[in-house]
């Protein structure tokens, strides 16, 4: 079945990332249909694998600081700055809903 | 150095005898990246600093203190791996511009063992891909479109047709990396591997790809794609050469966890490899739909060299192979839409001009710093990852995963050593050809059989083995035990010394000034 609109809408909410057109979205539907192919494999009683490491232990350092003081070499990256703070537009204000987004989405 | 043939020379003991200084080795590669600017492999040359290092390198010569093997040759690495003060792109829009404020952990052993790094090397944006077709730079293309081989082969299709059309792809997505080895502007690259992009190259370039062990090289300022498959890669002209840059590169490195903390000890390469008393497995599954004939007889024939040196040759089965590409659909694109959150134009990067909330900036400098590939993974792997899809993609995704690296476990386990593989379904195809189908389509085609092996963590070279009947290179697949690089790469040489791959004959009005051959023109550098 195909994605609703409210699925394809929350998406570009989450990842921040528009479909741009309907080749976008054709392209997510042609991924799930592939990704369906999984069903066919049978894992009953096979535990999912986080990483080929899993039998060892993974390197922790010891919590000491051993470098750090490059707030100049860090902030030359930034667009916007402020003395040492990178300057955001104002947060908490959610991404506009579908109709009001500049989205192909709209009108769906 | 006899014993190595004529025609293959060493350039290291070159620099050591002073038959020619790193100055003007550096000089005459970057002379040659000059003249075949038309490959588009490289995005940036560092000329200033690779002069310098390799003024460094001359003095230390002349003191008799040269750092190592590595001093003084010139190399080139992949743009998704950070390099201080030279710009780091991944090929996209969301990067350009940004200069590294450090090195990547091989980069900097590289430069810590007296290496010139020339440049960085051109991709599909994101490493996403499998042509290097797909990044903002345009695409690589493949330096054997320009060699004799492949142009006595090609049937002019119209009068006015010319060699513009024709190119073919270097595969990807370390496709810039590939090239820079295959023209001989260096003598090594950098690449990475995730799912194949580094032998993928290697295989339609004629030229020698090493995906390490997961764990063995340290990932650290290698951006990121999939991290729990991710390794760099190594390319170069010859199975020698390879062993000498893993021996650099190898080890622990506290900056990056994930690195195994056993000692790694750098070896060397018997002189003439014995491969009697192995055991080869031939996994039936990788004659894999729209394998091309002619490849399929150079696997068979490969697996008799072996049967009449006296190994052993058996055929096995990894029954899961076929879902290794839908596996690694889900599991790559749930990964990518992690990692790449961080690009939202605060810190580095692109940044649009939008600033009417923080999320809307967000929004806007992804969608204008991403193409379609990029954002059709981000997309994907959200999806896949929703509260309602989790058990049934990722978690689902992650059990087979086990299922495909168990199949290895159980063939190693039941006494083969070593895999024989083909890499590539078929030579390189023509760019107007390849763009035919989309990206994805094209991965999945194109990674069926390099794939598994990211999934398992397995160590996997490709040898160049032949010249296909258009005259483009074809290379052949080794997949080893976790950590037995030496082994793979002992059964990596011996099967290089029995093909001996022909050198790629370059047209030379193309190819500037054939004086700048001398030293390149060997294969090695060790």
């Amino acid at each position: 079945q195909a994605v609703t609109v409210e699925v394809l809408d929350h998406l570009e909410q989450l990842a921040l990332v528009d479909f741009r057109d309907a080749e976008g979205v054709e392209r997510l539907q042609k991924a799930i249909r592939f990704a369906d192919q999984l069903q066919e494999v049978n894992t009953d009683g096979v535990e999912p694998m986080d990483s080929v490491l899993e039998d060892r232990c993974l390197y922790l350092r010891e919590d000491d600081v051993t470098e750090g003081n490059c707030t100049t070499e860090l902030l030359k990256n930034a667009r916007e700055k402020v003395e040492e703070y990178f300057v955001a537009p104002p947060g908490n204000i959610p991404l506009p809903k579908l109709e009001e987004r500049e989205t192909f989405l709209k009108g769906s | 150095a006899l014993e190595k043939g004529v025609w293959r020379f060493q350039v290291s003991a070159a620099l050591r005898e002073g038959h020619v200084s790193p100055r003007e080795l550096c000089q005459r590669c970057l002379a040659l990246i000059k003249s075949t600017r038309f490959l588009n492999a490289y995005i940036s040359v560092a000329e200033e600093t690779a002069l310098k290092q390799a003024e460094e390198s001359e003095k230390r010569y002349k003191r008799g203190q040269p750092l190592g093997i590595l001093d003084g040759i010139p190399v080139a690495v992949k743009d998704n791996f950070n390099t201080a003060g030279i710009e780091t792109t991944c090929a996209s829009n969301m990067l350009k511009g940004y200069i590294s404020p450090y090195n990547a952990t091989v980069v900097q052993k590289l430069l810590d063992q007296g290496a010139v790094l020339l440049g960085k090397t051109n991709l599909d944006e994101f490493a996403m891909g499998s042509g290097s077709t797909d990044g903002v730079f345009g695409p690589v293309r493949n330096p054997w479109s320009y060699s004799r081989q492949y142009k006595e082969k090609s049937v002019p299709k119209s009068h006015s047709e010319d060699e513009e059309s024709n190119w073919v792809i270097t595969g990807g997505s370390s496709g810039g990396s590939a090239a820079a080895v295959s023209s001989f502007t260096c003598f090594a690259a950098l690449g990475s591997d995730t799912g194949g992009s580094t032998r993928n190259p290697a295989a339609h370039c004629g030229v020698v790809g090493l995906k390490p062990t997961y764990g063995l090289i340290s990932r650290h300022g290698l951006i990121p794609l999939v991290n729990s498959m991710d390794v760099p890669g190594i390319l170069t002209r010859c199975v020698d050469d390879a062993a000498v840059v893993l021996g650099s590169l190898a080890g622990h490195d506290p900056k990056d966890s994930t690195t195994i903390q056993d000692n790694f000890k750098p070896f060397e390469l018997p002189d003439s490899p014995d491969v009697s008393k192995l055991s080869i497995g031939i996994p039936k599954e990788y004659q894999a739909p729209g394998l091309s004939s002619e490849i399929l007889a150079l696997w068979s024939k490969a697996a008799d060299l072996f049967k009449n040196a006296g190994a052993k040759v058996i055929e096995v089965s990894l029954p899961h192979t076929r879902y290794s590409i839908v596996c690694y659909h889900v599991l790559c694109t749930a990964e990518v839409a992690s990692n790449m959150a961080r690009f939202d134009g605060l810190e580095y990067g692109h940044r649009s001009e939008m600033n009417k909330s923080t999320e809307s900036m967000y929004a806007a400098t992804r969608r204008e710093g991403f193409n379609d590939v990029v954002r059709g993974r981000i997309l994907s792997g959200n999806y896949f990852l929703l509260k309602q899809n989790y058990e049934n993609y990722f978690i689902k995704a992650q059990k087979v995963r086990r299922l495909i690296a168990n199949d290895f476990l159980k063939v190693f386990g039941s006494g083969v050593d070593i895999l024989l593989t083909p890499t590539t379904l078929s030579d390189a195809a023509p760019y107007m050809e390849f763009i035919k189908e989309d990206n994805r389509t094209r991965s999945a085609q194109d990674d069926i059989l390099t794939q598994a092996a990211n999934m398992a963590g397995l160590p996997a070279i490709n040898v160049p083995t032949a010249l296909s009947e258009r005259g483009l290179p074809v290379g052949l697949q080794f997949i080893g035990r976790s950590f037995q690089e030496k082994q793979l790469l002992t059964v990596a040489k011996w099967f290089e010394k029995q093909v001996k791959f022909p050198m790629i004959q370059l047209e030379e009005g193309k190819w500037h000034n054939h004086d700048v051959f001398q030293h390149q023109k060997s294969a090695s550098f060790s």
